[in-house]
């Protein structure tokens, strides 16, 4: 078990290493003077263009800074953003709460509705319900999540005002509990809404597959109540890919959320993302996308463990 | 009173296809402590005929009569039948692989079924009447593989397991489906063996169900050939085995592997299995039966005789193997 968790953060390290590294070549790799302009963006002086060669030390041997880049990226040195004149490491840490809250609270929505939709479909398949929660999931996934965005802001600023809920950056739940609440509430539900209808139909699926197994027929003549038939026989094996999935959903969603984040205008990662894309910020940029790389892998070693929890033949294996 | 009592019972599944009738008017009897072997080729109706008095044949339409010590089984309320099912009737399918939850450890599914049962038992209890069903059953080391997942134990290993489960509770009847099928030929007799064993140790009903006669030729007391979703001829074991009456259990016989071991069959029953959407004219076995005589394609034949029931027209003295029962069956029928 150690040995396999070893073995999976190690080859997780490895694949940091790589898209460190292929950053490195797609971008640092180069003559001086066009590593600077990128970094600087297309408006910058002179001056400062010679400032970014001194202080990253553009004119070393190409080794040198391959090592130096390595190095910073150990610290959590990301650069500076050549925009905002900050620290790309204070950006993130400024827009990362906004979205971990959004992408925590949502998932816990998405996955109550999800997994309870989908036993209750797979229990009675082709009932009224199932057909009902069906028609549900394809509203949902077939809904743009900006249209249900703008109904939900719509509806909260002029149908529903006395509610306080409202769009608007993160507000931190220690400062200001019931501003939080007002502003993360409408993001929450609309990205668990999109969400909650891919679980339904996955948990469905796995539901309905795991019900006709051999082992459920021999849980039902054992004499079990159908209540633990469909929970912990067929439940808990159902899980496994749900689980899986949802391991990769929060590593992705985690590096941002750019729509749902855009609409409500949170300022998480999403839109910092956004924002430095539109204005060639290329220091933020590899910033998030080297740390939402960070979160993709993290989170499927988190699933691969989980799933040797979760099923004790992977264990052996 | 039989300990299960089976009359006319019938299950159908309606589908995009139409109407399968899978079982047809299936009766039986089986006494306390008694073995009756259920033998017939696949879709014959095994399956389906034993699933339906525990109630775990889902979207069927069942009639006619099931009673289990005198108390009806079908139309029972689900929850009355539900206590019944693992403790009072056991079952033991086929594979026992797939038939034991890969995610629990053997020992919990075991102890699951006495906690359903018997709720007073506390984990401990039921923990240590588990080890000790699967040192009844011959698991080595009992109480090191009680904790042990299915997949961690051989074939035989599993359905000892399995065996261990249906006991624990000492229920009145056992339903074995084919619980040898999937097994290799040395562990097929000894899993027989411990059935064997067991059974008369607890006086336990068992029925057992195969398409290989040879399963069951040391074991049941009483044998009944299914065809069509129908039992078509119903006897004691030595009678069944020397004096077959109907040509499709004379097929079947004919059909055993011989005890030399060697696995190819001798004369498999040619011919294709009915269709269960739309079942043959009169006698369901007309199509493929060598001694095919007019009246069997429209009439059909009810289980005739005292203790030795066959559903042929063929003269009911007119039995047994060989070539010379075949030459009286074909003077008869011409
Ligand atoms: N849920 C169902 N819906 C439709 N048809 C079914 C259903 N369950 C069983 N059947 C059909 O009923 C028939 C009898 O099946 P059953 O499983 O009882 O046969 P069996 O004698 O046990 O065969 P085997 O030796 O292959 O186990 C088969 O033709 C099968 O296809
Ligand atoms: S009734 Fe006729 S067709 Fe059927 S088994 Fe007997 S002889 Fe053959
Ligand atoms: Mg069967």
């Amino acid at each position: 078990m150690t040995r396999f968790i070893i073995r999976r953060v190690l080859f997780g390290v490895i694949v940091l290493w790589l898209v460190a590294t292929t950053v490195f070549l797609l971008f640092f790799a180069g003559p001086a003077d066009n590593v600077a302009r990128r970094l600087a963006g297309p408006r910058a002086p002179m001056e400062v263009i010679e400032q970014i060669k001194d202080t990253l030390g553009l004119n070393r041997s190409m080794w040198e800074q391959y090592a130096s880049f390595l190095g910073n990226l150990l610290h959590g040195d990301l650069g500076i953003s050549f925009i905002s004149q900050t620290p790309v490491t204070t950006l993130i840490m400024q827009s990362l709460p906004g979205t971990l809250w959004l992408v925590a609270g949502a998932a816990v929505l998405w996955m109550a509705a999800g997994i309870t939709g989908g036993v209750i479909s797979a229990v009675r398949p082709r009932s009224v319900l199932d057909r009902t929660t069906t028609v549900l999931v394809l509203a949902g996934i077939s809904l743009p999540t900006f249209v249900l965005g703008m109904l939900m802001v719509y509806l909260a600023l002029s149908v529903f005002p006395w509610t306080g809920l409202q769009p608007g950056p993160y507000i931190s739940p220690l400062l200001d509990l019931k501003g939080f609440l007002q502003v993360m509430i409408m993001p929450w539900v609309c990205l668990a809404v999109v969400q909650a209808a891919v679980y339904v139909r996955l948990t469905r699926g796995s539901m309905l597959d795991t019900l006709g197994e051999d082992y459920i027929r021999t849980a039902r003549a054992k004499g079990a109540p159908e209540r633990r038939v469909t929970y912990r026989h067929g439940l808990r094996a159902a899980l496994t890919p749900v689980v899986t999935q949802f391991g990769v959903d929060i590593g992705t969603l985690l590096g941002g959320v750019v729509v749902t984040e855009s609409v409500f205008g949170l300022q998480g990662l999403g839109q910092l993302m956004i924002r430095s894309v539109r204005y060639g910020d290329l220091p933020v940029i590899i910033g998030a996308a080297i740390l939402a790389s960070a979160f993709i892998v993290v989170a499927n070693i988190v699933v691969d463990v989980a799933y040797s929890f979760l099923d004790p033949r992977v264990r052996l294996a | 009173m039989a300990l299960l009592e089976v009359s006319g019972l019938t299950v159908s599944f309606p589908t995009p296809d139409g109407v399968v009738r899978a079982v047809r008017g299936m009766s039986f009897e089986v006494e306390r402590g008694r073995t009756l072997g259920i033998v017939g080729e696949s879709g014959s109706g095994k399956s389906v005929s034993t699933q339906t008095l525990m109630g775990l044949t889902r979207g069927a339409e069942v009639s006619g009569s099931a009673r289990f010590e005198g108390r009806e089984l079908i139309g029972m309320p689900a929850e009355e039948l539900r206590r019944l099912r693992g403790a009072q009737i056991a079952m033991i399918f086929q594979d026992p692989l797939s038939s034991l939850h890969p995610l629990y450890t053997v020992g919990w599914q075991i102890v699951e079924l006495i906690r359903i049962h018997e709720p007073a038992t506390t984990k401990a209890q039921a923990r240590k009447w588990a080890i000790e069903q699967l040192a009844l059953v011959g698991i080595p080391q009992p109480d090191r593989r009680v904790d042990d997942y299915p997949h961690q134990f051989s074939g035989g290993m599993r359905q000892r397991a399995m065996i261990a489960m249906a006991l624990a509770l000492q229920p009145k009847l056992i339903i074995a489906d084919e619980p040898t099928t999937a097994l290799d030929a040395t562990v097929q007799a000894q899993i027989l063996d411990l059935m064997a064993r067991l059974q008369r140790e607890f006086d336990t009903a068992l029925i057992m169900i195969t398409h290989d006669l040879g399963v069951i030729a040391d074991m049941a007391d009483q044998v009944l050939v299914m065809y069509a979703g129908k039992p078509i001829e119903v006897a004691e074991r030595r009678e069944l085995y020397y004096r077959p009456h109907h040509p499709y259990t004379v097929g079947l016989l004919e059909s055993v592997p011989s005890t030399t071991g060697a696995k190819e069959r001798l004369k498999p029953v040619p011919g294709q299995p009915p269709s269960l959407l739309r079942p043959p004219s009169g006698c369901a076995f007309h199509p493929r039966c060598p001694y095919v005589m007019p009246k069997c394609r429209t009439d059909v034949p009810p289980l005739m005789g005292e203790e030795h029931l066959s559903a042929c027209w063929l003269p009911l003295d007119v039995v047994g193997l060989g070539p010379e029962a075949a030459r009286r069956r074909t003077e008869e029928s011409s």
